[in-house]
Order: structure tokens, then sequence, then C-alpha cells
């Protein structure tokens, strides 16, 4: 836009530029226009919240009770909401700050602060044979733990681009293991129709961890 | 005896969660014997099982999410 400023001096240039300018800030305020609908949260953005927590907290307990304080902070402090970030960008940003609560209240806990050490946690071990503790230099352990959570991040990206409903029977079957008639009652359809979306889930599922996760 | 490659495929998806009968799994073995493109298939969705398990993943149930909401709507 500065461009065509420099070359068109005279009057019909200049308001072919003003003109221009308008458009992009009427565009920057559709852009900005977000509001919240808390009745809608669970549905949307609770397997979201979940995941990102259940990655930096690794338990389950404590990750449901991170999600449900977000939304309940969330909708406290709704008023506050400028509608300058998306509603799931402006969710996860109350659940860092909860993410970090929780790491400062476990950790600020009396004689936390105090570190104890024991050279070994094995019982069977004699003296405190520091040679006993040296790591394991063909040991796989900590790279298998990094691994399983990436791992973990990858599925559940892939689960995420899934249809709402494959996504969902998928998740019941596999990861909350559960029978193919319960299943069926709960979602009301009937076993082919259960089998025809894990088809379908798995086919992408496979495709899409193939390119995420194989060739990464 | 022989079966279609869809039925096999229902057949080899029913195996992953370990619901196929026994008559089911001969039929789907014979199968994969002559069929040129479901052992690729089946390999993967075998593969794909194993990583699901490895993952170690979690989720919410519906029940979570319905005492979710009662909480919200308390809270609103």
């Amino acid at each position: 836009m500065a461009a065509i400023q420099l070359k068109s001096s005279d009057q019909n240039g200049m308001q072919i530029v003003m003109s221009k300018s308008f458009t992009f800030e009427d565009d920057k305020n559709k852009m900005t226009e977000h509001v919240l609908n808390p009745e809608k949260w669970i549905d949307s953005y609770a397997d979201y919240l979940f995941n990102y927590t259940i990655g930096r907290v690794n338990d389950v307990e404590v990750a449901k009770d991170l999600v449900q304080e977000t939304f309940l902070a969330g909708l406290k402090s709704a008023k506050n909401y400028k509608g300058d970030a998306a509603e799931r960008t402006w969710l996860i940003a109350i659940l860092k700050r909860k993410v970090i609560d929780h790491y400062r209240k476990t950790n600020s806990k009396k004689g936390r602060a105090e570190v104890r050490m024991d050279y070994s946690a094995r019982i069977d071990a004699q003296g405190d044979w520091l040679e006993e503790q040296v790591a394991d230099p063909f040991s796989t352990f900590e790279n298998n733990a990094i691994e399983t959570q990436e791992l973990g991040r990858a599925i559940h990206s892939c689960i995420a681009k899934l249809p709402k409903k494959q996504a969902l029977v998928f998740t019941m079957k596999t990861i909350q293991d559960m029978d193919t008639e319960t299943i069926c009652n709960e979602l009301d359809i009937n076993p082919s129709n259960l089998w025809v979306m894990i088809h379908r889930a798995r086919t992408a599922l496979m495709g899409c961890l193939n390119q995420n996760w194989f060739q990464t | 005896m022989t079966i279609s490659c869809e039925k096999a495929a229902l057949i080899c998806n029913k195996t992953q969660y370990r619901e196929a009968t026994f008559m089911e799994k001969m039929k789907l073995k014979f199968h994969l014997l002559l069929c040129k493109n479901c052992p690729a298939f089946s390999k993967r969705n075998t593969k794909l099982t194993a990583l699901c398990q490895k993952a170690n993943l979690h989720s919410l149930t519906l029940e979570d999410k319905r005492k979710m909401k009662a909480v919200l709507k308390e809270g609103s």
C-alpha cells in the first residue's frame, strides 16, 4: 500500500489509498469479533484442554480438576474478556496459569524445600556404592518415556482431525475400552453402524500417523 | 469359505478389540493368504492398536463431561 501512495500523488490516487485502508480496518474489526458462549465450552473444548493438561501434569484426576477450574474461572472472569483472542486461546491462557499454580502449590508445602536423597531406590542394594548408580549408557528408558508422551500427543492431534462422531466412537472404544453394546446404547446406534465408524476412524488415523509420526 | 475384502476388514477391526469369534478369525487368516491388499491393511491396523496401547492414552468420559456441565451450571 505504501508503494501506491508514493507513486500516485494526484487526488484520485489518494482516494484509492484512503478507501483501501478503510476496507483493511473493516476486516480487522471483523476478525477480532469474538464472543463467549459458555454453554458450548465443554462440548467444544473439554477434550482439547484435557489433552493439553495431561501432557503437563501426568495425572488424570489432577487434569480433570484443572480443566474444571479453568472453565469456572473463565465463567467468573467472562466480563473481562475483551474479545481479541479466540475463545479457545483465551481458555488455554487461563489453563496455563492453573497448571503453574498447581505446581507452585505442590512445591510450597512445608518440608518439600529440604532435599532428601537416597543413593538407591533398590532395597537389595548393599551399602552406598555409587558405582551401582552409574547410568547405563545403553538404556533407552528415558527416551522411551519422552517418546511415549510425544506419541500420545500425535495420536490425540490425529483424533482431533476426525469427524466428531467418529472421534467419539473411537475414543470410547479404544481409549476407554468400552463394550460395543454399551457404546451402542449410549449413542443410540447399531453395531454395524459402530463398526463402519470405527473402520473409517482407524483408516484415517493410520494415514494421519503415517504422516505425522513415522515420517518425522 | 471365501469372504470379501470388506468382510475381512470388519473382522480385522473386531480382532483389534478382541471381539472376533474363532470362526471369523479362521476366515480372516484364510483370506489374508489369498488376498493381495488385505495383509498390508491388517498389518497397519495391528500396528495402530499397538501404538494406541503404548501411548497410554487418557480421555474424558461422557460421564466426566456431564459432571463438568453440572458444576459449570451451578457456578453460573
